[in-house]
């Protein structure tokens, strides 16, 4: 989807700096990336900001955002953007969280419940799964890990390459080492979390990949018992990363879901 | 001179194929090879070992933990520290050391470390270590913050051992709002504190900066004299000048009264092959945020695949002329051990002396060897080339006991 024109700014809340790239007109959408930090323009943002505008803040501590050393919770990551929405004067925003992104989705849905208008939760952390656990970032390696958020690695080389450069695997080093600082215990799940979520009354939307190795499934059961109006959407033939294994089925969903309104 | 006896206390006895068939069995290596009549056997083969060593007269037994692996049975060094400290009567008991940032309390372990001072008498060296990645996260301990957990770490221990309590601590890593341990270190300001690293420059710095001594594990003899460059010019910048008191060295030696087969016998410090730790998965023993972000990129290189080892990889004889292994006979190990004192000047040294499927038989004949005929031979050449260790030398606990430090041109500036 050529010619969306994205703009990249810094934008300061709760004294940390963090790099938002923002494009298209509409209805106000925050996209929230994986734990992988994010690739600076994928498909399915431009898939988004044709209907929307559309905001990709890179969360601080990874990609293009520097590190808070003071962070200590995912939940920390929430209140900062709760800050940044304020900052930008964006009111009632849907919400899309894309895996590790999904749980910072939630936390933000359960600590301003009228300040959304649509929860997307895409193989969503934060929950601790009731059958299988979360993927371990500790003991996989680079590769494995980033190969494991896909059902089709031939996506996976047509997104990252085949043998994704250095400075990729130094971005992923970097993510990883935020990720442990501040999801390391318990690993990528809050256990207040589902009790939070039950002010969450707007529209909720759970999708998740029939091959998702990351996540596992059965935590979208938790999730849609937790979110008093919630849905489940399953994408075959899918990974943990279906916005980028995806990007045209998963973009299709959110817009029917959310509408043009 | 202080001169010790090492083993890692491998537990060699596990099918050899299936740990070669698995790969890196440091971490993740099924613990269903692990025969528990084996480890009993084991563990006090190594109590007799020591017993040996103490006989035979070595300055001190030094001691070490590792977790999940079969390179090393020690799960907790204070415990054979504390079997030491009741059985044996004139050795140090040298931990180098108890990794700090695995401690949830460090109070505790300023008890332990007491009472095994107490019950020693007075013989305790408490080193302490970072731990390397795979014990941070057999432990589950968070490797992004093992630097500050170990620096916030000794400073509570430390204060544990020297503050009148009760006190209250609140770090960022530790909260104690009663600190008042009814176990307090005999010696006294507190126990010496040696600090063993293989090479991370902020390890050697910190070190420096306390004026604690640093044990070099087994680095090649250009590697040494590069880390005592760095302790030097940081002991310097810090009032005082480094000398052998705070240098150590821990070296692979086996000896044997038969010089091919003190060589047989050596190829088993190679028995993981060829790693200290077996082979490991650089993902495992370097989690993200453990390592010093300089060496980030080398590291994520290496660790995809993409680059060799920047620590090397080299072969047994390659090693052996290199002196990072020697075997042989006292006479020809005392002669190749002479060159190493020469050139890096320590002032503690360690002789790891069996490894591997070493038999008891051998590993015996190793420590009375090392005993009876290498360390008084070793004593005299310390003589002659003045190297002195901390208890001969006297030297301070630690900087802030000091009383032969200059005011640096830093610290004058400032």
């Amino acid at each position: 989807m050529a010619g969306v024109n994205w703009t990249d700014s810094t934008i300061e809340a709760a004294g940390t700096n963090i790099h938002v790239s923002r494009a298209g007109r509409g209805r106000p959408l925050l996209v929230l990336h994986h734990e992988t930090g994010t690739l600076d323009r994928l498909p399915f943002y431009d898939a988004l900001a044709a209907q929307y505008d559309v905001l990709v803040p890179h969360h601080p501590g990874y990609s293009r955002s520097p590190r808070p050393d003071w962070m200590r919770s995912v939940r920390d990551i929430a209140v900062v953007y709760r800050g940044m929405l304020s900052e930008l004067k964006v009111a009632k925003p849907a919400l899309v969280g894309l895996g590790f992104g999904g749980w910072i989705a939630a936390e933000m849905a359960s600590m301003a419940p009228a300040d959304l208008s649509h929860l997307v939760l895409v193989g969503a952390m934060g929950i601790k799964p009731p059958q299988g656990d979360i993927l371990d970032l500790a003991i996989t390696g680079y590769m494995d890990y980033a190969r494991a958020g896909f059902h089709d690695q031939k996506v996976f080389d047509k997104v990252y390459g085949a043998e994704p450069p250095i400075d990729q695997l130094e971005m992923w080093d970097i993510c990883r080492e935020m990720s442990f600082r501040i999801a390391w215990k318990p690993y990528m799940y809050s256990q207040t979390l589902p009790h939070l979520l039950g002010s969450v009354r707007v529209p909720a939307l759970v999708v998740w990949g029939d091959d998702d190795k990351v996540v596992p499934q059965s935590a979208s059961e938790r999730y849609l018992a937790a979110l008093p109006n919630a849905k489940l959407e399953v994408v075959k033939a899918c990974g943990h990363c279906v916005d980028m294994e995806q990007p045209e089925a998963l973009a299709k969903l959110v817009t029917t879901f959310i509408g043009r309104e | 001179m202080h001169l010790m006896y090492f083993t890692e206390q491998p537990m060699s006895a596990y099918p050899e194929q299936a740990g070669r068939d698995f790969g890196a069995t440091a971490l993740m290596f099924p613990n269903t090879n692990f025969d528990p009549k084996e480890g009993s056997r084991l563990y006090n083969n190594y109590i007799e070992q020591y017993m040996l060593a103490e006989e035979v007269g070595v300055d001190g037994i030094m001691l070490n933990e590792h977790h999940n692996a079969p390179f090393c049975m020690q799960a907790k060094a204070n415990i054979f520290a504390a079997i030491l400290a009741g059985m044996t009567e004139k050795a140090k008991i040298v931990m180098l050391g108890n990794p700090l940032p695995l401690a949830e309390n460090p109070v505790r372990l300023a008890e332990e470390l007491a009472m095994i001072d107490m019950i020693s008498k007075g013989r305790l060296v408490s080193g302490f270590v970072r731990g390397g990645g795979q014990e941070q996260l057999a432990t589950g301990v968070n490797p992004a913050f093992n630097r500050e957990r170990f620096e916030e770490a000794h400073d509570l221990v430390v204060k544990a051992w020297t503050r009148p309590g009760p006190f209250r601590f609140e770090g960022t890593h530790y909260q104690h709002r009663v600190v008042n341990p009814w176990a307090v270190p005999l010696q006294k300001p507190y126990p010496r504190v040696w600090i063993p690293g293989v090479i991370s420059k902020e390890t050697i710095v910190w070190a420096a900066q306390q004026r604690y001594p640093y044990i070099a594990l087994n680095t090649s003899i250009e590697q040494t004299k590069k880390i005592w460059e760095l302790y030097d010019q940081v002991a310097l910048q810090s009032g005082y000048v480094g000398g052998p008191e705070n240098r150590g060295y821990l070296i692979q030696v086996h000896i044997s009264d038969n010089e091919e087969k003190a060589i047989e016998n050596a190829r088993q410090f190679r028995w993981m092959q060829g790693e200290f730790t077996g082979l490991a998965h650089p993902v495992w023993s370097t989690p993200s945020g453990y390592g010093s972000p300089t060496a980030r990129r080398a590291f994520v290189e290496f660790a995809s695949g993409r680059a060799k080892n920047p620590r090397g990889e080299t072969s047994f004889e390659q090693q052996m002329a290199d002196l990072r292994i020697i075997a042989g006979t006292p006479k020809t190990v005392v002669a190749k051990l002479k060159r190493i004192l020469e050139e890096t000047r320590p002032g503690i040294l360690a002789l790891w002396g069996n490894d591997g499927r070493v038999s008891q038989e051998d590993s015996l004949t190793c420590i009375r060897l090392m005993g009876q005929e290498v360390f008084p031979a070793i004593r005299e050449i310390a003589k002659e080339l003045d190297l002195k260790s901390p208890f001969e030398s006297n030297a301070p606990v630690h900087l802030k006991y000091s009383t032969d430090l200059k005011q640096t041109a830093q610290a004058a500036a400032e």
